[in-house]
């Protein structure tokens, strides 16, 4: 209170010299250049300078059937990429963080620990060792398989054009189950016990207890979870790139945007790098992610219950 | 407890299912490294069974270390990791205490400003952060990648360390100030030092993903002598399609000093999620 009542004090420099290096560093290399990237996508080498052609570069994005096929594929691919992810990892995610919370359960902390491994691995490993794992050479797929009698299921997943996709939305799933878990598992762990054990004194345990007293409690946390599985998968890239090449293949099947906008920027086989053309695409990523977060932000967010303990 | 007989089915239902998905979480990462110790004809032949004097072979670490540059991929990927996160912590923190320490005009817009990062990712401004680092000669270097990463921790590293720094007592910090000392002092003598665990928590959070990024290497970095350890994995993997003894040594020497930074760091990662630094 004392500092609020002196006269008033000289311009306060520190506050300058505390906020400049990562105001500096953070505007200079990373909001700039997303500035810069939209105002790219606004402009087209013509003649080896760029000129201004407003929304040209959209308008050949979605009109030429060489680019919209391309984009309206990646963007359904990346769809189905956020869809599997928030039907199989987000479900599993909260029943691993229930399981594990739940009173006097023993070695939780070896389960957890080994539970988040996939999670510090890098894309490359887990691209390539599932790669492996899944490869009709080595066996080992069909072999596990066999045991469960379920070899004449097995099929090479990544190479069929039908199959690719969710495989690998699956082996993503995999690496990232950790993260809603843990999560989870901290939001399960911070509601009181007196409110659980007022749920017991009124019978109500188990299964019901954790629909109808937990998950109440825990919806925001799923909020949170949702909005960063949607900002992740759409800004993913290096899973399909390590298991599947830049060309996303079988025939694209597994083009998401992230390999998209890779291809467009640097080009690939016969087709040469386009910055613009790059720089439009990552625009519409950056208003997909955008309208993701704002709909989070104003519709979800806003309507979720917070209870404060 | 009456309850107690009745929990016992359910105690051991959630231990098959833990257990089950420990095993599905685990099994990749112990088939990778226990046949990368194994023969040719043993990598084939049975798959799942652990290496036998009969089928132990190194012959896949042999060509690893002979043909890739790992060392020194290693080197790159350290010297990067290490910068950014020193820039990343020390950068933060102090713009995380000018916005939990004094009150001054647009403190609230800055910090919102400085949120945005945590939910737009930085990968979409790549096609303008390649010009710049052209222009200013940058391309090729681990200084472009180390700005990069630096700029990608900082949001997330400002949000978390301000609402630790908001808990340290104020009556500490008056008490410095009235025995004299300068805003700086109190800021690296008085309220570091006590938000350490939290850097640490930072810290793992922001080490993981820069380890890990395939990216940015791959688009600012990718000449021979910059490379991160991921990115030569992901050339040598290529270059080795046919040479199971080599990727499985390959993908066995990238996954064990995360492995082993892993285990050592765990109890310091996992409290510091479930502490609510993410809440």
């Amino acid at each position: 209170m004392a500092a609020d009542s002196r006269p008033k004090r000289p311009f306060r420099w520190h506050i300058g010299v505390f906020l400049a290096p990562a105001v500096l560093v953070y505007t200079a290399i990373m909001i700039l250049p997303l500035a810069g990237t939209l105002q790219l996508s606004m402009f087209r080498n013509i003649e080896q300078s760029q000129v201004f052609v407003g929304l040209a570069n959209f308008r050949t994005l979605f009109g030429d059937p060489n680019w919209s096929v391309g984009f309206w594929n990646a963007l359904r691919n990346n769809t189905w990429f956020f869809i599997i992810h928030m039907l199989v990892q987000n479900p599993i995610g909260v029943m691993l963080a229930a399981l594990l919370s739940s009173p006097r359960l023993r070695f939780a902390a070896f389960y957890r620990t080994a539970i988040f491994v996939p999670t510090i691995l890098s894309f490359v490993i887990v691209g390539f060792a599932w790669k492996l794992i899944l490869s009709p050479l080595w066996g080992v797929a069909p072999h596990l398989m066999d045991f469960v009698g379920l070899k004449s299921l097995f099929t090479p997943w990544l190479g069929k054009e039908q199959y690719a996709l969710t495989a690998l939305s699956l082996i993503s799933v995999w690496q990232f189950v950790g993260i809603p878990m843990m999560l989870i598992y901290a939001a399960l762990l911070s509601i009181p016990e007196e409110v659980i054990e007022a749920a017991e004194c009124d019978g109500i345990t188990g299964l019901s207890q954790f629909w109808k007293i937990k998950l109440p409690l825990i919806l925001p946390s799923i909020g949170i979870i949702s909005i960063l599985t949607f900002v992740g998968n759409f800004n993913a890239f290096d899973l399909i790139y390590t298991a599947q090449g830049a060309l996303a293949g079988p025939n694209y099947s597994t083009d998401i945007l992230g390999t998209f906008l890779y291809r467009a920027f640097f080009g690939f086989q016969l087709q040469v790098g386009d910055p613009n053309m790059g720089a439009a695409i990552a625009t519409m990523m950056f208003l997909i992610i955008l309208g993701g977060v704002c709909v989070y932000l104003f519709l979800v967010q806003t309507r979720l219950r917070r209870y404060q303990f | 407890m009456s309850t107690a007989t009745r929990s016992l089915p359910r105690t051991i239902g959630a231990h098959a299912i833990l257990l089950t998905y420990t095993a599905i979480a685990l099994f990749p990462v112990i088939l990778v490294i226990m046949n990368s110790f194994k023969s040719r004809a043993g990598i084939f032949g049975a798959p799942l069974t652990p290496p036998t004097p009969k089928t132990f072979d190194l012959i896949g670490y042999t060509t690893v270390i002979g043909q890739g540059d790992f060392i020194h991929y290693f080197q790159n990927s350290l010297v990067v990791t290490v910068a950014s996160l020193f820039f990343v912590l020390l950068f933060g923190a102090m713009a995380a205490f000018a916005l939990s320490e004094y009150r001054f005009r647009g403190n609230t817009m800055m910090g919102l400003y400085l949120a945005l990062g945590i939910m737009i990712p930085i990968r979409l401004g790549t096609v303008a952060i390649l010009q710049l680092m052209v222009a200013s000669g940058l391309v090729n270097t681990l200084t472009a990648l180390i700005l990069v990463y630096t700029a990608q921790g900082l949001p997330l590293a400002v949000f978390i360390l301000s609402e630790f720094m908001k808990q340290v007592s104020d009556d500490l910090k008056n008490a410095g100030r009235i025995d004299g000392l300068s805003e700086y002092t109190i800021f690296f003598r008085l309220v570091l030092p006590l938000v350490r665990p939290s850097m640490a928590t930072v810290a793992v959070f922001t080490m993981i993903p820069i380890w890990n990024d395939l990216w940015f290497p791959l688009i600012l970095a990718p000449s021979e002598e910059t490379k991160t350890v991921t990115l030569g994995a992901q050339l040598f993997l290529g270059q080795f399609v046919t040479n199971w003894n080599a990727i499985l040594a390959a993908l066995s020497l990238a996954i064990m000093p995360v492995l082993i930074l892993y285990v050592i760091f765990s109890r310091q990662l996992i409290r510091g999620i479930t502490s609510g630094a993410v809440k």
